[in-house]
This record gives structure tokens, sequence and C-alpha cells, in this order.
């Protein structure tokens, strides 16, 4: 029972990180019809952001309160204005070529970042993988036995705040005159734009929020795993994209529910069946539904416009 | 929706065609990321491959999830090969390293081992640490006839490829060997966990000898899970192996994912000591292990702490050369099969690739750093092990064992 209890706390924690990078691609696609391959890779970018900050505030000063709001809000801005170039320099040239040249260009940016993350030269952070320091000390909030059921302090931060980004951003989406331009745009952009919505200002900013929420999911991943390296994104932002399709991509509460069954279907594969399997479930998962459901969990299986 | 499925096809076709051809030449030894590079490039520009130089070939991880492996062993050979240069070179030639990164990928091992002998024209090649690449490039080797030594891959079918390719380390089976006797004679264990990597040939190696001697010797293996090479969470592992009570967990990993997992174990409140093999050998692990790592044992090929003349020159030439740091297992090995390269090429008649093979299997007693070398009939060398335990944020020498 206790290793059942243990089993959930675990998917839930590895879910929520899917989760929030999995919004971040269900964004992005619902509004320009873009799989952003690169999205996992802004998001390591994102962790080396605040890994730095986190090491120029130093040890003291990077476990308050204040450090890490200051980390985190690095690391945000900063990629917020990494997705912007990306966005501005990479596919908006690209926006009234075929989709596939934007996907092309997506995965090409998503190997620059990753191996070009792994030089050795002057602020590159090398090859091997780094210990991301304990900004949120550790602590075990509560135990069930001696030690048989563990829950920490970082796993119930991460959580929370996944979902208030969730519930936000289902706010900003269906509330606000922002998200119904983005709506507006990711229905028909041309006719958008004749509306007098700026679409280009529309979808930046749709890329820098998608990016800015990548790295804090980057950061509470690397909170929870300690291990920060260049590669990191690849995995990660592939996990994260099969959550939001399961979910059904496009649909931020799917994004949210596709990663949470993700990450708890992965960690009992793992836990009570062979640990091999782990990703062969993941994606047999991830066929079923789209076998069943073709557009996800919650997603609605549009007419293709002719 | 209906377009997902061809875009998601074409993305993974683009994914396969972007990981086939990306072997990076990073040009002569000491030529692109510069910043650790030590001083092996022959006077700056590329040397002609003529008749004034011979030209050998190595094959590492200098990127990706074994990188300080691969940098380590580059630093290695490139000691051996100044200095053989300085002592005047292999008959009258100098000799020249012309290195390829294989990004921690077996695949592109394979594809520079097939460059440096079709287009660079190679007499020997070395390389490389990981037993899964070593394993893609032997065959390439052996087939082009081109003798290739490796300097650190412990498992056992590397050299089973063929004639001419060789190894200065141990082999896995001695390594499962001397934990599974170290676990039960030194530390009294009788129930102990495995946690090992399946992408790895090398862990699935040691795992295997493993659970077969620690049977052997009266003790019980109470679970074997395992992970993928890149996994940053194995809590749902631990949670299942922490069920089965051990006294112990053999986890013959890496360093990259051994530290990770150390912590994740003592986060799920399983405190008993880890164990491993040379895989865990890098000062990466207490970076990444931290605390959660110390009280670990593994073994390994060499310990810095050896008071031996040999060795500490070695280290001290080595520091000179790489801003101070201390020569690991990795590099002594390096170091020790390219000068086991040299003096065969000095042994052979010339440097045809049946000539050197045959030097280089006459090996015997050659007195490395990391111990003597004789080759055996089945081309490994045989030597002893040590264990090592993780003490103060470094390792120290435990105990020797023996074949």
């Amino acid at each position: 029972m206790s290793q059942l209890i243990q089993h959930l706390i675990n998917g839930l924690a590895a879910g929520t990180i899917y989760a929030l990078v999995a919004l971040g691609y269900t964004m992005v696609y619902g509004v320009l019809k873009l799989i952003n391959f690169a999205h996992g890779d802004v998001m390591m970018v994102g962790v080396y952001m605040g890994y730095a900050t986190a090491f120029a505030l130093g040890r003291q000063a990077q476990r308050s309160m204040w450090g890490v709001v200051l980390i985190f809000a690095v690391a945000m801005v900063g990629c917020a204005l990494l997705g912007f170039l990306i966005e501005r320099f990479a596919y908006r040239p690209l926006r009234e070529k075929p989709r596939l040249t934007a996907l092309i260009t997506a995965i090409g940016i998503s190997f620059a970042l990753s191996y070009g993350f792994q030089l050795d030269i002057g602020f590159l952070p090398g090859a091997s993988p780094r210990a991301f320091p304990e900004v949120i000390v550790p602590s075990e909030w509560f135990i069930i036995g001696d030690r048989d059921v563990v829950v920490w302090n970082w796993q119930v931060i991460s959580f929370l705040i996944a979902v208030a980004l969730m519930a936000a951003l289902q706010f900003l989406v269906y509330r606000t005159r922002f998200g119904k331009a983005m709506r507006a745009v990711s229905f028909d952009h041309r006719t958008a734009a004749l509306m007098g919505i700026p679409t280009d200002r529309i979808i930046a900013l749709t890329f820098m929020l998608s990016s800015a929420l990548a790295a804090g999911a980057g950061l509470l991943y690397a909170i929870k795993d300690t291990s920060v390296s260049p590669l990191m994104g690849l995995y990660v932002g592939l996990k994260a994209f099969v959550a939001a399709v399961i979910g059904g991509i496009g649909n931020v509460p799917g994004a949210v529910v596709g990663a949470l069954l993700l990450g708890l279907v992965e960690e009992f594969v793992v836990g009570y069946a062979a640990s091999t399997w782990r990703d062969a479930v993941a994606f047999g998962f991830l066929i079923l539904v789209l076998l069943v459901k073709p557009g996800g969990l919650f997603g609605r299986v549009a007419a293709e416009k002719v | 929706m209906r377009r997902l499925a061809p875009m998601l096809l074409a993305a993974l076709a683009v994914l396969a065609a972007a990981c086939e051809k990306k072997t990076q030449p990073t040009g002569e030894a000491g030529g692109a990321p510069a910043a650790q590079a030590p001083a092996t490039a022959q006077g700056g520009g590329a040397p002609p491959a003529g008749d004034d130089v011979i030209v050998l070939g190595e094959v590492g991880a200098l990127t990706g999830g074994q990188a300080t492996f691969g940098i380590s062993t580059r630093n290695g050979i490139a000691l051996a090969v100044k200095e053989a240069n300085a002592a005047g070179g292999v008959k009258g030639k100098k000799l020249v390293v012309r290195v390829y990164d294989d990004q921690s990928k077996p695949e592109e091992a394979a594809q520079a081992v097939t460059r440096l002998i079709t287009q660079d024209k190679v007499v020997l090649i070395l390389g490389e640490v990981a037993s899964s690449s070593s394993l893609a490039m032997a065959e390439k080797a052996q087939a082009a006839g081109v003798p290739m030594i490796t300097p650190s891959s412990t498992n056992p079918s590397v050299t089973e490829k063929g004639e001419n390719i060789f190894r200065v380390c141990f082999i896995d089976p001695f390594q499962g060997f001397v934990m599974a006797k170290f676990a039960r004679e030194n530390l009294k264990l009788n129930k102990v966990a495995v946690l090992q990597d399946n992408k790895s040939a090398y862990s699935i190696g040691l795992t295997e000898v493993f659970r077969q001697k620690f049977a052997e010797l009266g003790g019980k293996i109470t679970a074997t899970e395992s992970y993928s090479q890149g996994d940053t969470d194995y809590r749902a592992q631990l949670t299942a192996i922490k069920k089965t009570q051990p006294e112990g967990i053999y986890v013959p990993g890496y360093y990259s994912e051994v530290g990770i997992i150390a912590r994740q174990a003592r986060e799920l409140g399983l405190k008993v000591p880890l164990m491993g093999g040379d895989g865990w050998d890098s000062e990466k692990l207490f970076e990444l292990g931290g605390s959660a790592i110390e009280g670990s044992y593994f073994s390994n090929h060499y310990s810095p702490d050896n008071p031996d003349e040999r060795v500490k020159k070695f280290i001290a030439d080595y520091k000179a050369d790489n801003n101070g740091a201390v020569p690991d297992a990795l590099a002594a090995l390096g170091y020790d099969a390219a000068r086991v390269a040299i003096e065969a090429l000095k042994n052979a008649p010339d440097t045809s690739g049946p000539a050197v093979r045959a030097a280089i299997a006459k090996t015997k007693d050659f007195p490395g750093v990391a111990g003597n070398i004789t080759l055996d009939a089945k081309r490994n060398a045989v030597k002893s092990a040590v264990v090592l335990k993780v003490q103060d944020g470094k390792s120290t020498y435990v105990t020797t064992i023996s074949p």
C-alpha cells in the first residue's frame, strides 16, 4: 500500500513537469499549427540561465526566498527574449511557406541549441551534466510510517505552481482580449489580420509566453532531478510533446491531464511491470489514445479546410 | 489534427537524418574544443599525412553523456604521444593523432572509424571508452585489417570481434566478480538489489557476472531493475527496490546517472551503500552525487594514491599539461594504450596492419601506470583491480583484488 502511494506521488511529480512543458507546445500549436520542436531546448537554455544566476548569487542568497524569485525571473525573462528571437528570425520569415519548412527549422534550432551548448568556450557550459544547486532547501512535508512514503516540499510546490499556471493560462486564453486575439489568429490568421488584429505581435507574445513557461518548468525539473545537461531538453521535450498530443494538442487542460496521465503510466510501468518497458508503454499509450480518439483526450477533430 | 500525422512522420525522418551524418572531425589532437586541448597538435596547421609522420587515429566521446571519459582519454593519449615525439618519435618519424568526436554515440563512432581508415589512412586506432561504441568500431577495424586498441572498454565481446582488436584494461566479468566478492566477503552483505543501465552493454555485462558470482558466494539478489541512459528520474525503480529491503544496491552505470540515483535513493529513504564499477570514475560523480554518494564503493583500474614512482611522474606530467587536473583512470588507461601502441610501432618491422598487430600481441609485462600489462591469447590484459570508497568528496583506496 505504501509503495502504491509512493508511486502515485512520484508519478504526479514527474507528470507535473511534463505538464508545464506540454503547455508550451500546446499554446504554440494552438496559435500557429506549428510543433515547436525547439521548445524543450529553450527549456534547457532557461535552466542554464537559472543555473548561472544561482551560481552568481552564491550559496546563501540563492536559498533565500528572493534568491529563488530572482532565479526564476532571470530565466523566464531571458527565455521570453530567446523565444522572441527564435520566432522573429527563424519562424516569421517562413510564415507563408509550407508548414513543413517551419517544422524542419524547429528541429534545426533544437539541435543548434542542444549541441551548441555542449561547446566548452567562454560562457557555454560544456557537455557534462552539472548538479543544480538546492535552491529550495529540501524538507519532508509528511511521511507515513518509518519513511515508507515520502513527500517533499518541492514536489508540492511544483504541483501547485503547475495548477496555478494552468488556471492562469486558461483565464488568459478565454477571458482576455489577448486571448481572444490569440484564438482569432489560431482560427485564421489572414482574416484576423484583416480585422485589425496585430497578428505578428500576438504570435510573438505567444512564443514569449510559452518560452517563459518552459524556463519555469525547466527550473522545477532541475530542482526535482538535480541534474542539468545540454541534452535534457530533447528528452523532456519529447515526453511533454507526447503528453500534449495525448491530451489533445492545442487544448490547455488537455495538456495538463495528458501529462499527469503519462507521468503516472510511466511510473506504474516501471514500478510494477518491467522497467525496460517505460518508453514503449508511454508511446503505446499515445498510439492507443490516437486510435480511440484521434484528436487526443480533450481535442476535437477539426474538419480539414479545403 | 489530421495534418499532425504527416508532420510527425516528417519530423521523425528529419530527426533520423540529422542523427546520421554528424561525425565532425575535431581535427588534429588538440584541435576543436580548444579550452581543454593539450598540445599534441604538431605545429599548428593540419600536418600532411606524408612520409615524415605516422598517423594514429582516435575516436572518443568529446561531447555527449560520457564526455569526461573521452576528454580524459584524449588527454592521456596526447601526453604519451607528446613524450614519444620529444624522445625522437618512431622510426625517425613524428607521431600525429587524428581525433574524431563520436558524441557518445556508437553509430557516430562507427562512422568515425571508417573515415579514419579510408580517408586518413591511419596505421592504428585508439578508442573508445564505452563498450557499445568500441563494439561498433571493432567491426570496421577488424574488417579493414587495422589494429585497434581500446584503452578502457571492458565488455568481453569487444576483443572477440577479431584478432586485430586489443585492450589494455581488464574485462567486465572481472569487475562484476570483484564487486560481488567485495560485497560478500568484505562488506558481509546478504541481500543486494541491482539497478542496471539497459542501454549499455557495459552495465549489462557487469550485472550478469555480479548476480551469478554473488549468488555463488551465498548471497541473495532481491531485485533487478533497469533504467535508460539519459533518464533523470529513477524514483519508480528505487521505490520498487526499497520494498525488497536490500543491504546494498549494485549500480554498474556511468557517473552522470549514478550521482542522481544516489540522491534519489537517499531521498526515498534508502540508506544502504551503492556499489559500482569504473564507470563511476569521474570528478563529476561527487558533484552530482553530493553527500548522497558518500560511503559507496566502486571497482577501478587505478588509484592516484598509488605511491609508485612511475605513477607519480605520470600524475605530475599530466597535471602540468592539463591545468593541474588529477588524471583519472580513463586518462591513465588512455596513456597506457598509447604507449603500448607506440612501443609496438617501434618493434614492428614496418607500419603495415599485420606487422603492427603482431607486435602488439607480443606485449608482455609492459610497465603501464594502471598496472603491468600482459596480453593473453584473447588479446585482453590480465591485471588486478582496486576497490575505492567515496569519502569526503573523493575516492579513497580500500583494497586490491586479484584475478
